[in-house]
């Protein structure tokens, strides 16, 4: 049977991860390199790369962190921040991603999740998308999360599947940063629509939240979170054993 | 050395980052003169079924990687490269592959429960069918990285191991000196770096 996946996202600028993390034992706790290392060790079974960078500087040495990592830690590795192009994607394909998300880009520009999906393949490119209720409803929010698009999410998730996104990342912006577990309705909402893998983002805490989500709904693949992995608050390891023993299907 | 077959598809980074990382020594060429100088070869490949079979026709690598097989050099198909080593596959019409397993493609679509996602992709565990010289250092249980919405089918007799995914779908197979994995070891972790070295440390043929 296929496993639930556990997928650290780290958020890179400049060639570095923002957020501090803290771990003892690792060295330069600011390398996305020794940290992608470190968690592929632990068990992640994919891993995130986010792009926050603003400078063409800091674009080229993102790509060179990227190659550096796909050329150390053998895991499927996709890459964000920054993908408006199929130049975009070409760059960040090169240097060893798997698969590519999209977001704000994909908001300006729709035909991008057709094109790339024509020329990558579908089981390329994932939709990831900032969703908050706006009076009740499910509203797409571009910029990191600051801009109301107004569209609505689950209308907006089903026409890029259907243009080509082989996975949705669905990020709860209600939910993100609470650490109160994750947006059980809103991930509900998006599985029904879709048949392809959603992966739940934002509002993990601990152990128990994962737990919860995979038994609430069998439908989602995976869960991702950030900061609770840096911080070392929940083990990528004791999370794989309590999921284990909760009798949901892990990679060990 | 090992020769990863480049007919212009995909992306072989990673593959070739792998074997390094394994200490194999590798090359990725299209080159038909060293594809035979190595000691064994690696056929990769992300895409569509017919335009790689077309671009292994066109480039003339379909004789090569024939002939090197009937020598009995060690041939490792990955993914797409597991698929074209059949007869045919049925992705959007019917399309001739290398033939040296005998055995077809086939669509997930209309054979899987309704309720399972296509493609199959993520993490899944392998069955042990046949013992396999590419096998020494994994066992049963060990999880995988697929990523595939086709599958070799009628190919029974050349099943080495294959995964539960609402039914039993091939993830590898051997005919002698002819591999293949519908999965992507160089991004299975550790089990599948260990698929790899197994790969590497077989015999080459006396020169």
């Amino acid at each position: 049977m296929i496993t639930k996946r556990i997928i650290p996202c780290l958020d890179v600028r400049d060639g570095r991860v923002v957020k501090g993390v803290n771990f003892a034992g690792l060295r330069d706790v600011s390398s996305p390199v020794a940290l992608a290392e470190y968690y592929s060790g632990c068990g992640a079974d994919e891993l995130v790369f986010y792009d926050i960078t603003a400078s063409a500087e800091g674009r080229s040495l993102f790509t060179e962190i990227l190659r550096e990592t796909a050329s150390k830690v053998f895991i499927p590795l996709t890459v964000g921040g920054g993908i408006n192009t199929l130049e975009d994607f070409d760059r960040v394909l090169k240097c060893g991603a798997d698969k590519v998300s999209v977001n704000s880009g994909a908001i300006r520009n729709p035909a991008l999740v057709y094109e790339a999906a024509k020329r990558y393949g579908n089981q390329c490119v994932v939709l990831s998308a900032d969703v908050k209720r706006v009076d009740g409803v499910f509203r797409v929010f571009s910029k990191g999360g600051r801009e109301n698009t107004g569209m609505e999410a689950i209308q907006w998730i089903r026409r890029c599947v259907e243009n080509g996104a082989g996975e949705v990342v669905v990020n709860s912006i209600d939910t993100d940063g609470v650490k109160g577990g994750f947006d059980l309705e809103m991930l509900d909402a998006v599985c029904d629509a879709v048949s392809v893998p959603v992966i739940a983002s934002g509002g993990a805490g601990n152990i128990q939240d994962f737990i919860h989500l995979f038994q609430h709904n069998p439908k989602v693949d995976a869960g991702l979170a950030a900061s609770i992995f840096h911080f070392g608050e929940v083990r990528i390891a004791d999370l794989k054993q309590a999921m284990a023993d909760a009798q949901i299907s892990v990679r060990r | 050395m090992i020769a990863i077959v480049d007919y212009g598809v995909g992306n072989l980074f990673s593959l070739k980052c792998s074997l390094q990382a394994i200490g194999a020594e590798v090359t990725v060429t299209g080159d038909a003169q060293q594809l035979k100088k190595a000691d064994k070869l690696i056929l990769p490949g992300v895409g569509a079924f017919e335009d790689a079979a077309k671009k292994l026709r066109d480039t003339g690598l379909d004789t090569v990687i024939k002939e090197e097989a009937a020598r009995g050099k060690p041939i490792l198909g990955i993914c797409l490269g597991m698929q074209l080593l059949f007869e045919k596959s049925y992705e959007y019409g019917e399309h001739p592959g290398l033939g040296l397993i005998p055995g077809s493609v086939v669509p997930m679509e209309g054979r899987l429960p309704k309720e399972l996602k296509i493609p199959h992709i993520g993490w899944n565990a392998l069955r042990m069918k046949k013992s396999s010289p590419l096998f020494r250092y994994i066992g049963e249980g060990d999880c995988v990285y697929f990523v595939h919405s086709y599958f070799a089918a009628h190919c029974e007799d050349f099943v080495i191991a294959d995964t539960e995914y609402g039914q039993w779908l091939t993830a590898a197979v051997q005919r002698e000196n002819v591999f293949g994995c519908q999965f992507h070891p160089e991004k299975s972790g550790t089990v599948g770096l260990n698929i790899l070295r197994a790969f590497a440390e077989m015999e080459a043929l006396p020169c």
